[in-house]
This record gives structure tokens, C-alpha cells and sequence, in this order.
């Protein structure tokens, strides 16, 4: 078996778990937020919608089937330090390339291990997301408190600079099938229909965003966060993709004017951080949930067909729907707290959601939201 | 949508009697449907002929037939209650396939009846293998190859083209029945002709085998407006080869990358929408090669299932609930999750703890029988546990099946052979040899080699067995908190620690107790926690974080169930335990229920108050009862399992409310029950008790042979045994006493063609009532729970009635019964004998309670917490004036090479109710509600051992009658000739071709009457019953059966039998009395 070194989880309002430590030895502050997926800790791990958060799963089991290198949403992993009620080292997966915590210290990320995951999840959903520090080097309990306090909150964060893309870059790879991913020409090939060119924002975009947009034909040149609107019209694109992204929607530069610009003149398709800063350029608010949606099973439906899909959610702000009174209609919603969910401007081929289609990890359920970005795209 | 307005009356089929495959998961599933109906306003009208069971119980539905599962009963019911709509998923296979047999005679068309739910081309398409798996390929689905034969000839083809090994099934059949695999073409050719007599309609599937492949199952569900939420991920820790129903399975799946867990979960989605299912729940099984990925798609069943009772609780989501109101509209947005109440049921539950489901078996009742596992079901239950981690949950799992088992116990004795060949073949105790493996030192890699058992499930055991090692002359006192804290976590028990550490389960509960080393509790919530729970669902675990159980301050019982179902042990006291639950909440008692059985209505968080979904042993209860402190806790309503525990509690300062556990060993300790008896002056058999073979042989030879032998303190009759002379006895003490060297063998005379009844009274402490007194059809010597009764008794005359309820009240009275007690008498030359008295609930107090109208246990448990039988107005006996027969059904087609003859030892999973205004009529559907369809013409077979020649004689009277042929072996035959009746003679099988198998083979035989007596004559007459009932020809075993079916059968040859509701039933019952 083996050997246990310590570790401590300390939060901001002085609640401290003691626990095993793997993964990096290090020390990682950021706001604590839980995940309810049972599966997917890989994408989780490498979003970079969790650039600046700890994360601690519900799920107790993990490390099951180590990592590989086709199940990251990004070049790196993103959150700050990884929470688990008990981390299996040796992986089981003919998929498995390497153990978790080796892939967590490779990237130095620490985690912790054998705190009771569930007592902590009651207390982040009574008192709400908050700063935390997961230290497997100071073991100060206190010290880590102080620390934690002194830890920023998300609100009014820029983080979507430290995630989003430096060059613009082109992506031609199809999503993971157990045969092997398709590129953009086999899938062109096989339609014989010319590739859409899809412009997408990087504010912190998971690679499978990239995949399922490559899937329905769309060519897309993905752009830094803060690339001008008028450079985006320059290249002629048939739509402008809003990514997701870390933190406060309302911090990020740049980002809610460059939209504003581009309405109306583009079709315009936005995810999670996208779709609150489309919010946002609508003349719209945001503001923060008690501890967000993090999970693969949130039931959203669609008010236009009354259906309800099952999606992946990864967010800790939302969209006010009364802000945004007579300039967008609300398409989609959450059937566990009625949030909005999804955003259409009428009159325009413009269309967001607050939840993941591309789902990495989570239900495949809204993945028709690809091909619906096409349709706007072909008759606008 | 919301409820369908143009519905008024919903039929509902239940599954009939419990039998392998089939158990108490569709008694959960139907309660809840015909609660769940209930509630949007609907009649519900139920037809099932199990009486153990809550869904028949009166209050259940609006009217509720218990009668034979037939298309021509179901048509009588039809006309009478005119229903609009029948659902026909939720009583499991039988009542699909019902529901399919009526819509196919045309029935549900003539009387205007909507399948709701699902319609017959979507169970059609599910259920039909060739069908099915056209339509996978349709959707682009990869699924073994194989192909359909429907004879010999079809099938040699199809190998031909598949090649061998292959595994085959029977079409149309519940738990595998049929399904073998074959890896020569003797195995081949033999497995066909088998597989086509097994299917229902003579059909087998043929299919490449993927023994050794990871299996899965999805619980999914789907909603009118074609909504679709995938409810649980199962992951069996047996792979393919092994049937899910004996696979250790796990939940939720934990070696699929969310890659391949999504693949699965889009086509699982697909899969539900292609077949068509247009409401409620399916169970979708996978299979995946654990090198390639390749996912294969196994099997759907398009309606609620083991499994799903299992994912109802292992999630908290109640699926056969949910199903019964999409059923009748409802959308999955429109209904609410009962347990967050805020969040409507249209979501996928997470869960944030491990489930682990472990079947149990009895192949000790069926020495021939092989306990290799494989495609076909071999287990009667199972037990679940819930733990926060792997190794808790299979710990607690381990300890939950009632075998005598507290962990990793080793086989020292197994050889490198034995353990290989354990290793390699699938069994009941595989598990236990892979800790036996990791023991001497054997590498996760060579294990999964041998087993092809995921490593990742081994290397929990290889990490239990490695932390045992580490115990290795270590002594308790030199484990501190810390250390416990890690073992408890790991799921170790108190008594395997104790086992580990050389020290007693007292003294490590005192060391941890004194540690502050203690169990909390937290809540199945479905949602990870994510938002507040409002219903107590808990299951114990070793946090150092906070416990959810939140005890109140209000008067409050415990009661503990039954634990996983076996032979002996099974729904009758899921039954006892629902109903005092039921009771106590009526008169405001915090109900609070402790079980570990995953298919029972008592762990329905709805059920009681609180539900701890916990194991049944010291430990586990004693720590419940410490967090909760109730006021009482009832331990006579769950069978042996927690009876057991009576002495231990109540030395634990345990509140036991009722009979008081010193009363009930009085009844069972042997000797002090000879003191009861002297003190009543009442007769038992002669008697005694002998702890070595020498002893034995002089008991015998004091009390006389034939004698009854047995090891002490056991239910269900467990290895006892008829001996009729000093050899036998020498053999059976030899095998006995080896058996439990410790345990005193107990022998009886053996009271020889004995009438047998079982009597269940309930008492008050002051007044006792009698439930009723069943009369046995089956002579003393074939175990009650075997044999068919009647109530009221047929046979015996008022003045022996009267003896035995004079009996059974001063028992009552001397033992100072609080609640029930069961008495089982044999009446011989009118002398009644007193066999055994059980001072708890029954197999029988479901059946009485159904048969009288009266709901026994409920009367019970409010005498046990202190209101008399006056106040509750049960003061006297109620003899209906209609007969209930009830008859045990059995697995024996399940188990090749097994004798289909009954004894004290008892065999069978379940049991049936028959009621008619006749004992003639009430016996006929009693045996066609247990699959005997008695005919009404052609030949019968005859053959019996000399001492029932004369008894037989009027039986073949009788039939011969009704215009039945007779055939006859020699001696039988020169003896019913003799009585002046035509008897053909056949060959025994011994005396050559053309033989009795041969005439039943042919099918010329109708009917079997053969009694067996003496070794040889049973080795002689085997072929018989087992070709009987191969070939489904109803067989009588004994001439007391055989005169009750002949009786029916000339009932039956003068016309169809009535249906009537047990509600009329009832209120005839209540006016005469
Ligand atoms: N092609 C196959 N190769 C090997 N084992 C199989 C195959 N198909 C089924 N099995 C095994 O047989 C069991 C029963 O088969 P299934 O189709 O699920 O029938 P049932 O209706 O009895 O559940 C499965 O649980 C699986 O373990
Ligand atoms: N002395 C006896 N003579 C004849 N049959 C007996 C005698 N004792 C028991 N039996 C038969 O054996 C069966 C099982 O015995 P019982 O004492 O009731 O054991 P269990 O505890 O298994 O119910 C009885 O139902 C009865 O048919
Ligand atoms: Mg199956
Ligand atoms: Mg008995």
C-alpha cells in the first residue's frame, strides 16, 4: 500500500478537512466548488473553466481509469487543486496511459484524499462556494485559514486572460469515437457540403466545443479572447462562436463590446461564459449562484419544444432574465432552480445556452444545438 | 401532460409466486405502481396469485383477484371489472408475457383494453431475440453474432457459420432458463434439444460467446413527450458468462472512461426510442471487451426488473413509481423527486457512495445440483450494501448475505487445485477463494487472468486482504483510534476484526466504543448532496464528517426485516415486517426499518418513518439502536435473521418488545421445550438429542425407526433427513456431525402417513385468537412450507379441530406469546402431536391474513406495543366460509439432475393462493396458479410403492372416472386391476424399452402419480419425475396430492372456474362472523 503523506483542506470560513495528500506536493488557493458527475474527471481536470477553483468531486471513487491523452478539454489541466473522498492509484482502462495523481503531479496540482467529501459538499451548498486553500505542504491549519481569507474571490476577476489563447489557431479534429476521431476532410468528404467558417472565441474553450463544431462541417479559426470585433467581421466568417470560460462574465475586457459589435452582423452562437457575456452585451446583468451548477445531470428544458435534456453544467454566474427584458427571449431553462438556461435575439440568427452541449463530460442530450448552429449559419 | 382523464380502471398484473429469477422486486414494483395509480384517482383492479405479498393485500388496489395468472382468468376479470387500460411492465416477465398471451388470443381487443406503457409490437420487439436484434442493427448497434434455430437442423447451420465456443437461449423465458453455453458439439447438440424444450415457443438463439467481457446495465426511462433520463449505471463484477442475477454487480459503473459511458448511455437512449417503449422503464444490458472497447449490446427488458429494483434503491429514484404515473401521462417534468422534493424526477441521480449487490444462494438444499454459475439464474436473493467507498460497500455486502460470513473468512483447506478451479469457474463462494488467492500471494494480474475479473475490482480485495496481514500479531489494545478509523473505513466488521485480532466482537465494539470510533449516517439522496433531503434513507459509514440521521424525540420502533431471500426465508416476512410498519405509523410510532434486501417492499423509503438500508448483525443494529434509542425493537417479524440476534440485543440492554426472546428459546431449545409440553401435558413424537453417532444410534433405538434426524437449530429444515434403519443413520451422522461438529444432532420418531397442520394465532399476553388452522394436503414428513394446505382444514373432523386450538392456546398461554406465534402440528389415528412451536411471525400469516380477511400482523404488532385483542376488536376465530389452498411452487427446472421429491427439507422459492367456494375448486387453482395446468383428459401414469396401494385406489377411481386412461408399472397396476380397474401396464425403466420415460416423452402421458419409497425405488423412479418435468407434465409425488388433484380435475372436467375479488371474499368473512 501507499505510504500517506498529510494534507489539509482549509476554507475561508475556518471549516478545516485533514486528509491524505496526492497528486503535486504544493499548495493551491482558489474558490471551492463540487462536481456532481460520476464520470469525466479528466475534462474536468483540463477545463479552463475552472481556471482559479479547487474542485472537489461527489462522486468517491476516482482515479478509476487514470488518464489518457485523448480526454482533455485543453492543453493542460486547469483546476487548482482536486478533491476526492479516496483516489485509486492503479487505473483500469485499456484507454489508461498513465495514474491520475502522476498526470495531477506531472502538472503540479495537489489533491487531496480521504476527507468526508459528502459533510463538505453539505456545507459549500448551505454556506455557499467559497475560498479555500488544499495545501500538501504547509500543514498549518490555521495559517491555511488566514490564507484561504486572503484568497480572492472570482467576482470582478479577469481570468479569461490567463486561459484564453495567445496566437489564433485552426481546428480540424471530430470528437472521440471508439473507432478513432474524424478530421474536418473525412467529414466534408462524407457531406459533400462546403465547410461553414466558424469564427470562435477562446475564452477558454474546451477542445470538444471544437470537435462537435468540426463535426457538423463548420471550419473553425479559433481567436484570443480579446481579438477586435472588426477584425472577426474581416474574415468573412459564416458565424461567431462565444466560448466558455472562467469566472466573472462581467470582468472580462473587451469581450461584452466586441459582442455588441458583432449583433446583427453575423449569426452568433454562445456557451456558458458566452452565453453571459452575449447577456451582457444585450444590455442584460449577471450575478453569482450560492455554488453554481457543476455536474452532468442538470435537467434543462426548452421552451419552445417543452422537452427537457439532461446536460453537463459548469457554471458559478448567471444571467438575470429580467435585465434582459424585451431584447432576448429566454429559450431554455433549469428545472431544479428555473435559472436561465438559454437565449435566443429575435429577429436575429443569434442563440446562446448557459449549460454544455459539448457535454466532456456529461449527456450527449443537446448536442442538436451544433446543427442548429449550422441552420442559422445557412439561412440566416 | 398531466393524468389521462379518459382512464377510469387500470388492470394491473403482478408476477405470481417467487421463483428464481422472478422474487419480491416485482412485489415492490407493483405496490408502488398500484399506489402510484391510486393516488392520480384511478380503480385499480390487480390480479396476482402470490397471497405474500403487499400488493394483494386488500387496501392495495380497488379490487384484487388472487387468482391464477392465466389468459383465461385474466378475460373473466376483464369482463367483470371492465377495465380501459392494463399496465403490463411492471409484473416482471409473467405478467409481459400474460399481457402479450391476451392481447394475442384477442382478449384485450374484445373488451376494448389499452396496453399502457407499452405496446405489444414494442415488447414484441424487445422481447422476440431475432426481432430485437434487427432492430439494433437498424440503429447501427454492434451485437454478438449469432443466429435463430427452431430445430436441430437450424441450429447446426447457424454453428456452421459462428462457430464454437457459443452460448445458447431459450426464447421467452425469465432468468436464463435455457441458456448454456457450449464449447464442444456433444455440449452443442445436447444444449439445442434442451434450449428448444425450455422456450415457451421452441425457438433458441445461437450466439458467438463473449464469456469474459465487462457487463453493464442502464436504467432508463422514458416519458410521453419522449423525454429520457438514464436512472443508474451497473457494473457486474462477474463478467459476461455469468448471469446478472448471480453476478456480484456494483453501482455505479466504475471502469468507463465518461467517453465510453456517454457511447453507451446514446445508445441505451436509442435503444429505448428504436424499440418503442413509449413510457416507464427499461433495463438495457451491455456488454464491453475489456482490451478493445468494443461495446455489444446483450439484451433490453422493456419493463421494471431486479435490476431496476435495484437501481430504484441503490439511487433513491423510484423508478416503478414514476413508471406507473408516465404510464397514465404524466411527463417526467411534471413529477416530483419525492426526496428533494424542490427538483422534479426528469434528471439522472448521482450517487456519492458505492453499491454493492451480492446474490445469495441455496445450492445446500440441492446436493446434486452443480453451483457452477453461468447464464442461467441459480440465486433465490441478494443482499445490498451501501458504503462510501468500494471496499465498505462489498465489506458490509459480504457480512449482509447471512451465510455466516463477517468478511474475508480464509479457506485454509482449499487446495492450489481446488483454488485454481474455484478461481476459474464461476460460483457461489468465487469470491472468497479470490481472498483465499491474494492470501498466498497471488498477483492482481494472475487472479484477473484466472477469474477475467476487472483488476479494478480485485485490487480492493488484494488491499483487504493486504490490511488483514497487516494485523498479524497485533493485539487490540495496540490499535488506536487512528488505525480503527482506517479498518471501519475499509468496511472491516467487528467480528471478522475480532477474528483477525484473536479477541471477541465485544471487546472491539468496547475498544472502539471507548475510541469514540463510531458510524454515522448519511442519506440516499440522488443528488450527491446537492440540494436538501427530506427523506431519511441512511446507510451507515465511517466519516469523521457530520451524520445526517437526525433522531427525533417521538415514540419510536425498530423493526428489522428479513435480510436477502433463500429457501425458508423469503417475502412472507418482508410481508410481516411492511405491515408492522404500516400499523405503527397508523397509531403514530416513528417507524423505523432496518434490511438489507434491495427487492423488498420494506426498503421503499416510503414504507416507514426512517429506513436504515443496513446489514443485519449486531453490530450494525446495535449501533442503529445506540444513534436512535427507541422505545422498542421488534425482532419477530423478520424470520431467523434477526432472531438470532433477540439474545445478543436484549444482553445489549436492547428494548425487544413482544415475546420475549427467553420464551422464544424456550420453544426452541429443545429441552426446555419438553418442559413445556410436560407441563401442558401435551404429546410430541418421541425424542431425543445426540452428540455423537453412538448416541444417536441408541436414541434411535430407544424412540424407534423411522426416525427424523437433524442438526439443531435451523430453518428451513436444513439437512434433515428420514432415516429408516441403523446403516442410514450411521451415514447421516457421519455426513452431519461433520457438518456442524459443535451442534448436537436432534431426532424424532417419525410419525408415518401423519396429517399435518399449521396453525398461526395471535395473542395479546391475556387472549389468544387462532389466525387459522390449515390442513397440510402433503403427509407429515414433506416440510410445511412445501406441502399444500387448505384452510379450513378438508379432512379433519370438528372434534380434532377443537383439540388443536385447545393446544394452541395453552401454548400461547404458557409461553406468554405477545404477537404471533405458529404452531405445527401432525394428527395421527386422531391423536394430535405437537411438532415444533415458532413464537413469531410465519410463512403462513400472509396467506391466513388473505384467506380470513384480517390483517394478522398488524394485529400482532399492536398487541406488542400494548393494545389488547378487545380494543382492536379481534376477539374470536373467522372460519370463511370459502376454501383457500396454497401450494409451493419450486426451482427445480433450474437445477439439472436434481430429484423433484419433497421431504422435510424444504425446497421451494414460493407459493401460490387458490380460493373457490370448493376445496376441489380452490386445489385446482392453486396448481394451475403454480404452473401445474391439470388436464381434464387422456392418460394417467400411475405408480406407487406398496403401502399406498389402497390409498391410491380411489384416486384412480376417481379419474378413471372423468374418462383419464390408466397406466400402470406392474405391481401397481395387478393391484388397481384387482380393485376391478383397466390398467395398462408400462415398463419401469429398469425392465427396458418401451418404458414410462418413453410414454411421457412421447407426450402420451397426461398426468404422473409416483411415490417413491426407499433408496432404491427413488434411484428407479428419478427419470420419471425429472423427465415430468422437463416435459411438463403435471406429476404428484404423493397419493395425499394426487387425491386433491383428482378432486380438481373433476371439478375442472365439468366446467371453468369462477374468479371473484378478495374484497368480496372479505366482506362475506366479515358479515357472518
Ligand atoms: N454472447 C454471450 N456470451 C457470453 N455470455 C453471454 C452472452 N450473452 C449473454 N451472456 C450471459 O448470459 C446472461 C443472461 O443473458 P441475457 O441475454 O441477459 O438473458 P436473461 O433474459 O436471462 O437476462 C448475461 O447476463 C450474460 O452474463
Ligand atoms: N416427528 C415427525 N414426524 C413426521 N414428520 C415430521 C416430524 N417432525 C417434523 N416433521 C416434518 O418435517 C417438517 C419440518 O420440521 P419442522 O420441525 O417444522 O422444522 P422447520 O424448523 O424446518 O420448520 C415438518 O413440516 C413436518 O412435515
Ligand atoms: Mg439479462
Ligand atoms: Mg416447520
Amino acid at each position: 500500500m501507499t505510504t500517506s503523506r498529510p494534507a489539509i483542506l482549509a476554507l475561508a470560513d475556518g471549516t478545516v478537512f485533514r486528509g491524505r495528500a496526492f497528486g503535486a506536493v504544493g499548495e493551491a488557493a482558489g474558490e471551492l466548488v463540487f462536481n456532481t458527475s460520476m464520470t469525466g474527471y479528466q475534462e474536468i481536470l483540463t477545463d479552463p473553466s475552472y481556471e482559479g477553483q479547487l474542485v472537489a468531486m461527489t462522486y468517491p471513487q476516482i482515479g478509476n481509469v487514470g488518464v489518457n491523452r485523448y480526454d482533455v478539454e485543453a492543453r493542460r489541466p486547469f483546476v487548482r487543486g482536486f478533491v476526492v473522498r479516496e483516489y485509486r492509484h492503479v487505473p483500469s482502462s485499456w484507454r489508461a496511459e498513465q495514474p491520475l495523481g502522476d498526470y495531477l503531479a506531472a502538472h503540479g496540482i495537489p489533491g487531496i484524499e480521504g476527507i468526508d467529501t459528502r459533510a463538505l459538499v453539505r456545507h459549500l451548498r448551505d454556506h455557499g462556494a467559497q475560498e479555500a486553500v488544499l495545501s500538501t505542504a504547509d500543514l498549518d491549519a490555521e495559517r491555511l485559514v488566514r490564507k484561504a481569507k486572503d484568497t480572492p474571490s472570482l467576482v470582478g476577476r479577469d481570468l479569461v486572460r490567463e486561459v484564453t489563447c495567445r496566437e489564433p489557431y485552426d481546428w480540424t479534429e471530430g470528437p472521440w469515437r471508439p473507432g478513432g476521431a474524424q478530421t474536418l476532410e473525412q467529414i466534408v468528404a462524407a457531406t459533400g457540403k462546403r465547410p461553414l467558417r466558424v469564427v470562435a472565441y477562446d475564452f477558454g474553450i474546451k477542445q470538444n466545443i471544437l470537435r462537435n463544431l468540426v463535426e457538423v462541417g463548420c471550419a473553425v479559426h479559433v481567436v484570443p479572447a480579446d481579438t477586435p470585433a472588426r477584425s472577426v467581421l474581416a474574415m468573412r466568417p459564416d458565424g461567431v462562436f462565444l466560448s466558455n470560460g472562467p469566472g466573472d462574465p462581467d470582468a472580462v475586457a473587451g469581450a461584452r463590446e466586441n459582442v455588441a459589435d458583432l449583433l446583427g452582423n453575423v449569426p452568433v452562437f454562445g456557451i456558458c461564459l458566452g452565453h453571459q457575456i452575449l447577456g451582457l452585451a444585450l444590455g442584460g446583468r449577471t450575478y453569482k449562484l450560492k455554488f453554481g451548477h457543476h455536474g452532468g445531470n442538470q435537467p434543462v428544458k426548452d421552451l419552445l419544444t417543452d422537452k427537457v435534456e439532461i446536460t453537463a453544467q459548469n457554471h458559478g454566474f448567471a444571467v438575470d432574465p429580467e435585465s434582459l427584458a424585451g431584447r432576448a427571449k429566454v429559450t431554455h431553462i433549469n428545472l431544479n432552480d428555473r435559472t436561465v438556461e438559454g437565449l435566443e435575439v429575435e429577429g436575429q440568427p443569434t442563440f446562446s445556452v448557459q449549460y454544455h452541449p459539448e457535454a466532456s463530460p456529461g449527456p450527449h442530450d443537446a448536442a442538436y444545438l451544433f446543427r442548429r448552429f449550422v441552420d442559422r449559419m445557412e439561412r440566416p | 401532460m398531466p393524468r389521462r382523464p379518459d382512464l377510469q380502471t387500470i388492470l394491473v398484473i403482478g408476477s405470481g409466486p417467487i421463483v428464481i429469477g422472478q422474487a419480491c422486486e416485482f412485489d415492490y414494483s407493483g405496490t408502488q405502481a398500484c399506489k402510484a395509480l391510486r393516488e392520480e384517482g384511478y380503480r385499480v383492479v390487480l390480479v396476482n396469485s402470490n397471497p405474500a405479498t403487499i400488493m394483494t393485500d386488500p387496501e392495495t388496489a380497488d379490487r384484487t383477484y388472487v387468482e391464477p395468472l392465466t389468459v383465461d382468468v385474466l378475460e373473466r376479470i376483464i369482463a367483470a371489472e371492465r377495465p380501459q387500460a392494463l399496465l403490463p411492465t411492471i409484473g416482471g416477465q409473467t405478467g409481459l408475457n400474460l399481457a402479450l398471451d391476451a392481447a394475442e388470443a384477442g382478449v384485450l381487443d374484445r373488451y376494448g383494453v389499452e396496453l399502457i406503457g407499452a405496446k405489444v409490437d414494442a415488447i414484441k420487439r424487445a422481447e422476440d431475440r431475432d426481432n430485437f436484434k434487427a432492430t439494433m442493427r437498424a440503429i447501427g448497434l454492434d451485437l454478438p453474432r449469432s443466429g435463430v434455430a427452431h430445430s436441430l437442423e437450424e441450429a447446426e447451420a447457424i454453428r456452421c457459420e459462428i462457430g464454437l465456443p457459443v452460448i445458447l437461449r431459450a426464447s421467452r423465458t425469465l432468468g436464463g432458463t435455457g441458456g448454456n453455453f457450449a464449447t464442444t458439439e456433444e455440449e452443442f447438440r445436447a444444449h439445442v434439444a434442451w434450449g428448444l424444450e425450455a422456450s415457451p415457443i421452441g425457438e433458441i438463439l445461437i450466439e458467438e460467446s463473449i464469456a469474459g467481457w465487462k457487463e453493464f446495465e442502464l436504467e432508463v426511462m422514458r416519458d410521453g413527450k419522449d423525454n429520457v433520463v438514464i436512472v443508474c449505471s451497473i457494473e457486474n463484477f462477474d463478467p459476461m458468462g455469468v448471469h446478472t442475477g448471480d453476478s456480484i454487480t456494483v453501482a455505479p459503473a466504475q471502469t468507463l472512461t465518461d467517453k465510453e459511458y456517454q457511447t453507451m448511455r446514446d445508445a441505451a437512449v436509442a435503444i429505448i426510442r428504436a424499440i418503442g417503449v413509449d413510457t416507464g422503464g427499461s433495463n438495457i444490458q451491455f456488454a464491453v471487451h475489456p482490451d478493445t472497447g468494443r461495446m455489444v449490446v446483450i439484451e433490453m427488458n422493456p419493463r421494471v426488473s431486479r435490476s431496476s429494483a435495484l437501481a430504484s434503491k441503490a439511487t433513491g429514484f423510484p423508478i416503478a413509481k414514476i413508471a406507473a404515473k408516465l404510464a397514465v401521462g404524466y411527463t417526467l417534468d411534471e413529477l416530483r423527486n419525492d426526496i428533494t422534493r424542490e427538483t422534479p424526477a426528469c434528471f439522472e441521480p448521482t450517487i456519492d457512495y458505492v453499491v454493492t449487490k451480492i446474490p445469495r444462494f441455496t445450492f445446500e438444499k440441492f446436493p446434486q445440483a452443480s453451483d457452477t454459475l453461468g447464464p442461467q439464474m441459480k440465486s433465490v436473493g441478494e443482499a445490498m450494501a451501501i458504503g462510501r467507498t468500494m471496499k465498505e460497500s462489498l465489506q458490509k455486502a459480504m457480512r449482509s448475505l447471512e451465510i455466516g460470513s463477517a468478511g474475508f473468512e480464509p479457506r485454509p483447506d482449499a487446495s492450489p487445485e481446488t483454488l485454481a478451479e474455484r478461481l476459474a469457474v464461476p460460483n457461489a463462494d468465487r469470491l472468497w477463494y479470490i481472498g483465499e488467492a491474494f492470501r498466498r500471494g497471488m498477483t492482481v494480474e494472475e487472479v484477473a487472468a484466472r477469474t477475467r475479473i476487472d483488476p479494478w475490482f480485485l485490487r480492493h480485495v488484494e488491499e483487504i486482504i493486504a490490511t488483514e496481514a497487516s494485523l498479524a500479531g497485533r493485539t487490540l489494545a495496540s490499535l488506536d483510534a487512528e488505525a480503527l478509523w482506517a479498518l471501519k473505513q475499509d468496511g472491516f466488521s467487528d467480528l471478522r476484526l475480532a477474528a483477525l485480532l484473536g479477541v471477541t466482537e465485544d471487546q472491539v465494539r468496547a475498544r472502539r466504543e471507548q475510541l469514540g470510533v463510531r458510524p454515522v449516517y448519511k442519506t440516499v439522496d440522488t443528488c450527491g448532496a446537492e440540494f436538501e433531503a427530506f427523506t431519511p434513507y441512511l446507510y451507515s459509514t465511517y466519516e469523521r464528517g457530520d451524520c445526517e440521521a437526525r433522531p427525533s424525540g417521538r415514540r419510536k420502533i425498530v423493526i428489522l426485516g428479513g435480510g436477502p431471500n433463500r429457501i425458508g426465508q423469503g417475502i412472507e416476512f418482508d410481508y410481516c415486517c411492511v405491515h408492522s410498519a404500516l400499523a405503527l405509523r397508523e397509531d403514530g410510532f416513528e417507524t423505523i426499518m432496518v434490511n438489507c434486501n434491495p427487492e423488498t417492499v420494506s426498503t421503499d423509503y416510503d414504507t416507514s418513518d426512517k429506513l436504515f438500508f443496513e446489514p443485519l448483525t449486531l453490530e450494525d443494529v446495535l449501533a442503529i439502536v445506540e444513534r436512535e434509542r427507541p422505545e422498542g425493537v421488534i425482532v419477530q417479524f423478520g424470520g431467523q435473521t434477526p432472531l438470532r440476534l433477540a439474545v445478543a440485543l436484549e444482553r445489549a440492554g436492547v428494548p425487544i418488545i413482544g415475546t420475549t426472546p427467553d420464551a422464544i428459546d424456550r420453544a426452541e431449545d429443545r429441552e426446555r421445550f419438553d418442559e413445556v409440553l410436560t407441563a401442558l401435558d401435551l404429546r410430541r413424537p418421541a425424542n431425543g438429542i445426540a452428540r455423537s453417532e453412538a448416541e444417536a444410534v441408541t436414541v434411535a433405538e430407544r424412540i424407534g425407526y423411522p426416525v427424523l434426524v437433524r442438526p439443531s437449530y435451523v430453518l428451513g429444515g436444513r439437512a434433515m433427513e428420514i432415516v429408516y434403519d441403523r446403516a442410514s443413520l450411521h451415514r447421516y451422522m457421519r455426513m452431519a456431525v461433520r457438518a456442524s461438529p459443535e451442534h448436537p444432532v436432534l431426532i424424532d420418531h417419525f410419525l408415518e402417513d401423519a396429517i399435518e397442520i399449521d396453525v398461526d394465532a395471535v395473542s395479546d399476553g391475556t387472549d389468544v385468537v387462532i389466525g387459522g388452522i390449515m390442513e397440510h394436503i402433503e403427509r407429515a414428513g414433506v416440510h410445511s412450507g412445501d406441502s399444500a394446505c387448505s384452510l379450513p382444514p378438508y379432512s379433519i373432523d370438528a372434534e380434532v379441530q377443537a383439540d388443536i386450538r385447545r393446544q394452541a392456546v395453552a401454548l400461547a398461554r404458557e409461553l406468554r406469546v405477545v404477537g404471533l406465534m405458529n404452531v405445527q402440528f401432525a394428527v395421527k389415528d386422531r391423536v394430535v402431536y405437537v411438532l415444533e412451536v415458532n413464537p413469531r411471525a410465519s410463512r403462513t400469516v400472509p396467506f391466513v391474513s388473505k384467506a380470513i380477511g384480517r390483517p394478522l400482523a398488524k394485529i400482532a404488532v399492536r398487541c406488542m406495543v400494548g393494545r389488547s385483542l378487545a380494543a382492536q376488536g379481534f376477539t374470536q376465530e373467522l372460519v370463511p366460509s370459502h376454501v383457500s389452498v396454497k401450494e409451493a411452487v419450486f426451482p427445480f427446472i433450474k437445477f439439472p439432475g436434481v430429484d423433484t421429491v419433497l421431504g422435510p427439507e424444504m425446497k421451494s422459492t414460493g407459493e401460490v393462493m387458490g380460493i373457490d367456494a370448493s376445496f376441489g375448486g380452490a386445489f385446482a387453482k392453486a396448481q394451475i396458479a403454480a404452473g401445474t395446468a391439470l388436464p381434464t383428459a387422456g392418460r394417467v401414469f400411475i405408480s406407487v410403492p406398496p403401502e399406498c396401494y389402497d390409498a391410491v385406489i380411489p384416486v384412480a377411481r376417481r379419474l378413471a372416472g372423468v374418462g383419464f386412461g390408466l397406466v400402470a408399472t406392474r405391481g401397481t397396476g395387478a393391484h388397481l386391476r384387482a380393485a376391478g380397474l383397466p390398467a395398462e401396464h408400462v415398463n419401469k425403466v429398469a425392465e427396458g424399452s418401451p418404458h414410462t420415460v418413453d410414454l411421457i416423452q412421447r407426450g402420451d402421458v397426461a398426468l404422473v402419480i409416483n411415490t417413491p419409497s426407499g433408496a432404491e425405488s427413488f434411484r428407479d423412479s428419478f427419470p420419471i419425475r425429472r423427465t415430468a418435468l422437463e416435459c411438463r407434465v403435471p406429476y404428484f409425488t404423493t397419493v395425499a396430492a394426487a387425491a386433491a388433484a383428482a378432486q380438481a380435475i373433476e371439478l375442472l372436467a365439468r366446467g371453468r372456474l369462477g374468479v371473484e375479488a378478495l374484497q368480496d371474499y372479505h366482506r362475506r368473512v366479515a358479515a357472518t362472523a
